[in-house]
């Protein structure tokens, strides 16, 4: 009797839904293997279906899921008979069979354990942000079960060791040479990248400040691996991946990314976006101290001179705990003294938007958001800012967010715990007065 | 002597908005511009050009519609426009990207010494800051980001001294040429395209290089050679708070309401 032969899985064709494409910039035509994709005017695919094998990678590849993959009516016939049939044969195999390249990934991966956190100093002085990321780290370490540990660099900071176990780190990498007295990429490039082969830490985070983002984006190139820039997010999947998550395209949507087939993972981190861990003086933990045969004649860049801003005029607005920010409501430059004077009374500092700052309304230091500083106080009072996304990502995880606003629909709204609409000058005087009663009341 | 410009042609981030309904961007009618940190970038390099008299080059890695974008650098006063686009570059991730800029660039250097390449310090589309320091890896070139100032430029010394901005604080740095520079926008302010150069721009010739010219391996660019990738995309989420008062008819009552709530809170030290 001759058995019949079950008719071929049919593997359909991929197709756009509609509305949904939002230009990432070609990753389905980047991922077709047979150039069966190609980018309208708008950035959106136009698949050929000649072409296509129905591979499904342009699927997998789609980070909005904006493809899916077509069956004609004749082809889901064949799919349900295929199902029926196996159905009869009983179920499939389960153990699900691993290729060898699929192993061999496994293993190059598992060789890299541990989370790292680059503690930033200038002049022996840790920048805040590397405690916070030893925060972040931990909840990371604890997910993985692995080590949380930092790495310093610098010359004579051996004490920076005991605050970093004071913030949660088991062990220190401590690189500790009058080579290494000033930052230089060159040379604390070499450091990270030597502790990095020989240690093999699965994750890396460092803050994105200016010193953090210069030296991460070299030490990634220099180990040829992922890297994700200014995280707000960051936890683990099922397969130990790090799930990087951060604003995109202006802040205007977020973004989750993966390095799933290389080693560190790396992140950089905002100041003020992750929490402070508690501070345990007296925690100790293991130091490996690493020489490295790094001589000051090898390198050609000089550091003539660190120039701290001065204090006093300088207001630091990403560490202030209450402000008040004006934005193109505010109308010019001189009625921010309005602001000034209700940020005296509450020990605040005054912020801008990026319209104010750019009217010249106040100085690029005050600025709040994307291309600002990114800030989370206590209180945040945002006068006459409409919301523009770019805004907000610099702003929202402020513990409380008051907008005061002429216009009801503005998008401000949508962060604020509370908000105020009506004529800012009337209210932010009204709010100083009553500050000031209840100051004097209590005076007496 | 070549100078370099990298430069890249985004979408006009601060004109984005999201459709309430639908939740997701409203891409219709978004112009696309030069990165304006790259604007800085290029004036930096033209007034390079103005002193020393050297050749500059704008690079950029985008689909053929960047092709506007190369001839507003040429109409500014870059001497040479080059487009790095292929499909295959398409969908890279900062490490990929940097490989193809940076295998264009020693491309350039074989023709021409190279003094300095100047970047914008990070996109607004990406706003990684990550492809400067990629490219200087690569290229073994002093890495100098953050500049707000070239203090001096000895051509012939071939050395270069620039002040650095960092947070609270400024440095000042010596470094051998050739570097690699990411200026912010306190460096210059971009001149203006003048007419007759506009004019020139609209015709002069955009060099295109694609794969078969930088010979990369395929699966060292583009989307195959991005060690990173996006597995999910969405909107932040949002809720709207509670509304205060009537600001508009009784703003000393709003005011009034609103300090109480500071006070309930203990978020106001009276």
């Amino acid at each position: 009797m001759a058995e019949q032969k079950p008719p071929k899985k049919p593997r359909g064709t991929a197709r756009l839904i509609d509305n949904s494409c939002i230009a990432c910039g070609a990753r389905c035509q980047s991922a077709c293997p047979v150039d069966a994709v190609e980018m309208n005017e708008k950035g959106e695919p136009i698949i050929d279906f000649g072409k296509c094998i129905g591979c499904a990678k342009c699927v997998k590849a789609c980070p909005v899921t904006a493809l899916e993959m077509f069956f004609t009516l004749e082809e889901k016939q064949v799919l349900a008979e295929l199902k029926k049939l196996q159905e009869q044969a009983g179920a499939p195999p389960v153990a699900v069979e691993i290729s060898d390249e699929e192993a061999q990934l496994r293993q190059k991966l598992a060789a890299y354990q541990g989370v790292w956190v680059f503690v930033e100093q200038t002049g022996g002085e840790a920048a805040k942000v590397s405690w916070e990321l030893l925060w972040a780290g931990g909840l990371l370490a604890r997910d993985l079960n692995v080590e949380l540990c930092a790495v310093v660099v610098g010359d004579q900071v051996g004490h920076l060791c005991d605050e970093a176990f004071a913030y949660g780190a088991q062990k220190v990498y401590l690189v500790d040479a009058p080579v290494f007295k000033h930052y230089r990429t060159a040379s604390y490039l070499e450091a990270v990248s030597y502790l990095v082969g020989k240690y093999q830490p699965e994750i890396i985070l460092m803050g994105a400040t200016g010193l953090g983002r210069d030296l991460a984006g070299a030490v990634a190139t220099r180990l040829q691996t992922g890297l994700t820039a200014d995280c707000t997010g960051l936890a683990i999947d099922e397969k130990r991946n790090l799930l990087q998550t951060r604003p995109a395209f202006g802040g205007n949507i977020m973004a989750t990314i993966v390095c799933d087939h290389y080693r560190p993972q790396m992140s950089t981190v905002r100041p003020h976006v992750m929490s402070m861990p508690e501070h345990m003086p007296g925690a100790t933990g293991e130091i490996v101290r690493v020489d490295l045969p790094l001589r000051e004649e090898e390198l050609l860049i000089r550091v003539l001179q660190v120039i701290s801003d001065k204090q006093g005029e300088q207001i630091d607005i990403a560490g202030a705990e209450f402000i008040i920010s004006g934005g193109r409501g505010m109308m010019g430059k001189e009625n921010f003294a309005m602001l000034q004077e209700l940020a005296n009374e509450v020990g605040g500092v005054v912020g801008a938007s990026r319209s104010a700052v750019d009217a010249g309304w106040m100085p690029a230091d005050r600025q709040v958001g994307q291309t600002g500083k990114t800030v989370r106080p206590k209180v945040y009072i945002a006068c006459g800012i409409s919301g523009a996304i770019q805004h907000l990502v610099g702003m929202q995880d402020s513990d409380l967010i008051i907008a005061i606003n002429r216009d009801k629909d503005a998008p401000i709204f949508q962060v604020a715990t509370y908000g105020l609409v009506g004529d800012l000058f009337q209210i932010i005087p009204a709010i100083t007065r009553r500050v000031r009663e209840l100051k004097q009341a209590k005076g007496q | 002597m070549l100078i370099v410009a990298c430069i890249k042609q985004v979408p006009d981030t601060t004109q984005v908005q999201i459709d309430p309904v639908t939740n997701t961007l409203v891409r219709e009618g978004i112009p696309f511009i030069m990165n304006p940190f790259d604007t800085h970038a290029l004036e930096e390099c033209l007034k390079l050009k103005d002193r020393f008299g050297c050749r500059v080059a704008a690079i950029s890695m985008g689909p053929p519609n960047a092709e506007a974008t190369m001839r507003k650098a040429l109409s500014l006063g870059a001497d040479e426009a080059i487009l790095l686009s292929d499909r295959a570059f398409g969908g890279a991730d900062t490490l990929a990207t940097s490989k193809v800029l940076a295998t264009a660039i020693a491309k350039l250097a074989e023709q021409d010494e190279i003094a300095l390449v100047i970047c914008g310090k990070q996109t607004i589309d990406g706003d990684t800051a990550q492809v400067g320091p990629g490219i200087a890896t690569r290229l073994g070139y002093s890495q100098l980001t953050l500049v707000d100032r070239i203090e001096e430029l000895d051509m012939q010394g071939r050395r270069i001294r620039v002040r650095r901005k960092l947070e609270g604080r400024h440095e000042i740095v010596e470094a051998p040429l050739p570097a690699l520079l990411t200026v912010v926008r306190e460096i210059n302010r971009p001149r203006y395209a003048k007419v007759p150069m506009r004019l020139m721009a609209g015709t002069a010739e955009i060099q295109l290089w694609n794969n078969q010219i930088l010979q990369l391996d395929a699966t060292t660019i583009g989307l195959k050679g991005s060690p990173t990738w996006v597995s999910r995309i969405f909107s932040p989420e949002r809720t709207t708070g509670e509304m205060l008062g009537d600001g508009i008819n009784d703003p000393v009552g709003a005011a009034g309401l609103l300090v109480d709530k500071l006070l309930e809170k203990e978020l106001l030290a009276l």
